[in-house]
Parts: C-alpha cells; structure tokens; sequence
C-alpha cells in the first residue's frame, strides 16, 4: 500500500475544506432570518424530522442557528487569525531591527503569556466595552506571541544568510532588505501560522461569547447557543448543548487537520 | 555565586514583568467606556442622586486622572493593599485567597491527573509507534485538544448527572448547608466531575509531546544500539524513553498552568463551583475593577512562578543544564 503524497493530501484537504467553508458562507445567504424565526407552537421540540436538530425555548430551529453559528465564528476566527499574523510579523520585523527593540518586544511577549489568555481576553473585552469588533481585537491581540516567536527567529537566522548580507554591503538599505529578502521567505510561515492561530481564535471567542463578555446574547453565536443551553440542562433538553458544541469541534477539527497537512506539505 | 546571580536576574524579570502586566491591565481598565460610578451602583443606578454620585466618586478617587490613580493603586499595591471589591464588599486580598483556597482543590488535583496519566499515555503511544494502541490514544488527544472545555463540561453534566444521577450538577455542597457542615466526602463528590473534565482536557497536549519524544528515541542510535544487544521495545522504552521524555514533560506541564487556569474559568461557570474562576467572570460581568487588577495579578504571579520552577527542576532532573545554562 502505497502512502498518498504529503502535497496531494493537503491540496485534497485544502479542496475539501474550501468547498465546505462556501458552503457554510452560502448556506447564510439561503437561510436568511431562518435562525431568528420563531415556532410559538414547537418550543423546545426534541429532534425529528420537522426539527432536524429540534428548537430551542423560543421556537427556533436549532439547525438553522448552529449554522449560522458556525458562519460567525468562521467570520470572527479568521479576522482575528489574520490580524494577529499581522501584529505577528510586524512585531517580529521590529524585534530585528535593533537590539532594544527586540528586548522591548519580547518583555511584551513575556508579560502576555503570563497571564491566561482567558483572563487577558476578558480584560481587553471589558476595556472595549464588549461586541464583535471587541472579541476579534482582544483575541487577535493575544495570540499573536508564539508565532511572533517562531518569526523572530526566522529573520534572526535569515539575517546572517549570505545572499541578505550581500544585498546589505551592495548599500541596500533595511527597508529594501525586509521587504525584498525577507518577507516573501517567511510568507508561508505566515499562512501556516495564521491556520495554525485559527482553531484556537474560535475556540476562544466561543468561550469569551459563552461566558458573556463577547458577541452580543442577540446574535446566534454558538456560546450564546451553549449559554442558553446552560439554562435547560437539568430539564433533559440535551439537544441544545449537544449539537452546536458538536459542530463546533468538527469545525475546529477540521481546520486543525488541514493545518497540520499544511505543515506537512511545506 | 552563579546560582544566585541567575536567581536574583530571574526574580527581577519576573518583577519588571508583574509591574508590565500591572500597567496594561489598569491601562485597560481605564479606557474602558463603563463608568466606574455606575459599576459601583449596580441595579441601584436610579436611586442616587448627581451629589451622590458626585461623593461616591470622590470617595474612591474616580474623578482623579488616571495617572493619579494608578499611582495611588501602586503605591498601596506595594504596602499589600489589593483594594476593595464591591462585588463582595470585601478586601480583594481576602476574597482571592478564600476563592483560592476552593480552586487550588480544583486545580491542584486536575493538574496532577492530566500531567501522569498524559505521560504515561504518552510513553505508551510512543513505545507502541503504529499500532491499534498508539492510533487509539494519538487520536484522542489530537480530539481533546480541539474541544471546547465548557462544551465538555455541558456534556459531562448532562450525561453524569442529569441522566445517570451519580454527581451533583452544581456548587462546591449541597444547597442549604453551611459550608463548615459539609464533609469530606460530600466535598469530594462535588469535586469529582469538575476534575474529570478539567484533568481530560489537559491530557491532550502532554500526551502529544510525550509521544513524540519517545518517537524520536525509539528511531535514535541509541535505541537501535539496544535493539541489537537484544533489549526488547519495553526495555528501551522504560530505561532511556522515560528519562528522555520526563523532562519536556515536567516542563509542559508547568508551562501549561496558564491554560489550566484559564479551563478552569469555564469549568467553574458551568458547575457554578465557588472558586477563583468564578469570582474572575463576576468580576468581569459586574465591572468590580480592583478584583480583576488583583486576579490578573495574583494569575500571572502563579504563572509566572510555574515557568521559573520548571526551568529550576529542569537543572536538578537534568544535571547537564547546569554547566550550560551558566
């Protein structure tokens, strides 16, 4: 038996998951105002094949929400994945261009990861008064640490190759030499990063949404969904904390897999 | 002299670090939009007056600038004065180390479930590479490590104690009985599922490391060498694969105090245990600033101590270190 290329499944990967994630973004589009609507005559209706995942305490079709869950937390996910590969490499360029700098950076580095991400995000969520644009901020400003790490190192080591010292004794100037040399080397790093921050960026908004310092408890976001689940549990209302618990972990599953494929690949 | 040198360079990293995290987080507090007069209130807001209001903010410095403030917050900071927290009307010192002493129950016993058995899982997946077992156990942690805590919390309270009944779904003793009556047992049987979750979720990281370091000596010369003198799998697993994956193992599993701390915010939400984790998000929730300053804090002191013994046992488990690290 013959082991698939590392490239093939990764561009397989790469297919499956993008087709999904239209998918996903599409699904938002046909749905409309489905995940609001209410049911006054199927409240908290159990799984059937009326009510594909059941309703929850108002009515709503508990299908049509954790879709458009997941559609919000993609959303949420990938800016905040996006912006901290941002502050990532910025960070990173900085940290190499003199040594003060760099002990600068990483004392910021070491004074975020002492404290728990959980605990930092609720801090940077209170300081911005809460909501979407608050949630993507606070996690893309928390976990851009450990690939601002890996970058740093990256350009440390880049810096010593012979072509960048060349280009450097030619009188290329700084600027010239991170924005010629060095930046399209540590591009897929970046890409790999940013999957790789992905995963943990939703998992994060979900429990900052969960506990109730991040998307509003209007919008069907699946901590909103688990925190009203929170509310029935003792009743047997099982489905509403299964389902959208469950299709976020395939989510972040999923995405987890195609970054490891990534890695592989590259 | 080295030694004390690196210890007094350590300690003041670790001071310039707190006194960091001291200035971002009253940094964040500041420009929060909430107004601090109105936190302090609560759902009383509508019963107070604008000269009311006016006193409640000169009583605890609110209309001072910021700059002023966090002097005076630092200034007592050092004297060992936290504040007060209106949340509990208490000391924030007070509160954090009653919450403390319920959480560290918690976390204490979480950490040392999920640090030896995703060890010994680890060195099991790894002397075992390619078989049923290892597939078994790799596939799990990579499933636990993507799970939400509070989903698995949720599921957890819903499968053991909403429909088998065989744990409470809630709180540190059962409702109604002071907290001095309630014994050992019945303590332990409260503590039990918030431990299970929180030891599960931890498992997935240290297994994967673990497994990877015996992969890496299970495939070295040194393995191979044993292998040729007849050591069987389980030799060399047990007398060169636990000393090479014991020590990014013990490590990982300080490093990771943060994320247990963190776990345990949400596990402590869903089983509405009365630890620091709880007393964190109604901090947050009611916007009693002292308190989250004193967790954000006293959490990165906790942290921050972690990383530094693991970087001390690194030198006494491995004696090598030593000579280099100087």
């Amino acid at each position: 038996m013959r082991q698939p290329q590392p490239r093939l499944r990764a561009a397989i990967s790469l297919v499956v998951t993008g087709l999904l994630v239209i998918g996903l973004i599409a699904s938002q589009w046909l749905l409309g105002d489905t995940p609001q609507q209410m049911q006054f005559e199927a409240r908290l209706a159990p799984p059937s094949v009326d009510h594909w995942l059941g309703t929850d305490a108002l009515g709503r079709e508990l299908w049509a929400r954790t879709l458009a869950g997941l559609a919000l937390s993609f959303w949420v996910g990938s800016l905040a994945a996006i912006l901290s590969t941002l502050i990532a490499l910025s960070l990173a360029a900085l940290a190499t261009l003199s040594s003060r700098l760099d002990a600068l950076v990483s004392l910021l580095i070491d004074t975020l990861l002492s404290v728990p991400h959980l605990i930092l995000l609720m801090l940077i969520a209170f300081a911005l008064g809460g909501g979407t644009q608050a949630v993507i901020i606070a996690v893309a400003v928390t976990h851009w640490p450990s690939l601002a790490r890996v970058l740093r190192a990256e350009l440390w080591q880049l810096r010593q190759a012979p072509y960048v010292r060349m280009s450097r004794a030619f009188g290329k100037s700084r600027w010239f030499v991170l924005h010629g040399h060095l930046l399209p080397h540590l591009l897929p790093h970046c890409l790999v990063g940013a999957l790789l921050l992905f995963p943990h960026a939703i998992l994060h908004e979900a429990a900052l949404t969960f506990l109730g310092f991040g998307l509003s408890p209007s919008q069907p976001a699946i901590g909103v969904l688990l925190a009203d689940a929170m509310r029935y549990l003792s009743g047997g209302y099982w489905w509403l904390g299964v389902f959208p618990g469950l299709a976020l972990l395939l989510m972040v599953l999923g995405f987890e897999r195609l970054s490891r494929q990534l890695r592989r690949a590259l | 002299m080295r030694v004390i040198r690196r210890i007094a360079k350590r300690l003041v990293r670790l001071a310039l670090v707190l006194l960091c995290v001291a200035l971002v987080s009253f940094g964040l507090m500041m420009v929060s939009p909430i107004d601090p007069v109105d936190a302090y209130l609560g759902p009383q807001m509508a019963q107070v007056s604008p000269e009311q209001r006016a006193l409640i903010a000169q009583r605890w410095g609110f209309d001072e600038p910021a700059v002023v403030q966090f002097g005076h917050w630092l200034r007592q900071l050092v004297s060992g004065d936290l504040g007060w927290s209106h949340v509990y009307n208490q000391p924030v010192s007070e509160v954090i180390a009653q919450r403390f002493q319920r959480s560290v129950m918690l976390l204490g016993s979480a950490w040392l479930l999920s640090a030896l058995l995703g060890f010994s899982l680890g060195v099991v997946a790894g002397a075992k590479e390619g078989t049923k077992l290892d597939k078994a156990i790799s596939t799990y942690a990579f499933i636990t490590a993507s799970t939400p805590a509070f989903w698995l919390a949720i599921l957890a309270v819903l499968l053991f104690s909403v429909t088998l009944g065989w744990t409470p779904t809630c709180c540190a003793g059962p409702v109604g009985v002071l907290n001095q009556d309630v014994t050992l047992v019945t303590r332990l049987h409260h503590l039990l599922l918030p431990v299970a979750t929180l030891a599960l979720l931890g498992i997935a990281n240290i297994t994967l490391h673990t497994r990877a370091r015996m992969l890496e000596l299970m495939r070295s010369d040194i393995a191979t060498h044993a292998f040729a003198q007849g050591a069987s799998r389980i030799d060399v697993a047990w007398r060169h694969g636990l000393r090479h994956a014991s020590l990014p193992a013990i490590t990982l599993a300080f490093a990771s105090l943060g994320e247990l701390f963190g776990g345990s915010i949400l596990i402590e939400h869903v089983f509405a245990y009365p630890g620091l984790g709880q007393a964190t998000v109604a901090a947050g929730l009611r916007s009693d600033v002292p308190l989250l300053l004193g967790i954000a804090l006293f959490t990165a002191l906790f942290v921050s101590l972690g990383n530094m013994l693991a970087d001390t046992l690194y030198g006494v488990i491995d004696p090598r270190i030593k000579v280099e690290g100087t």
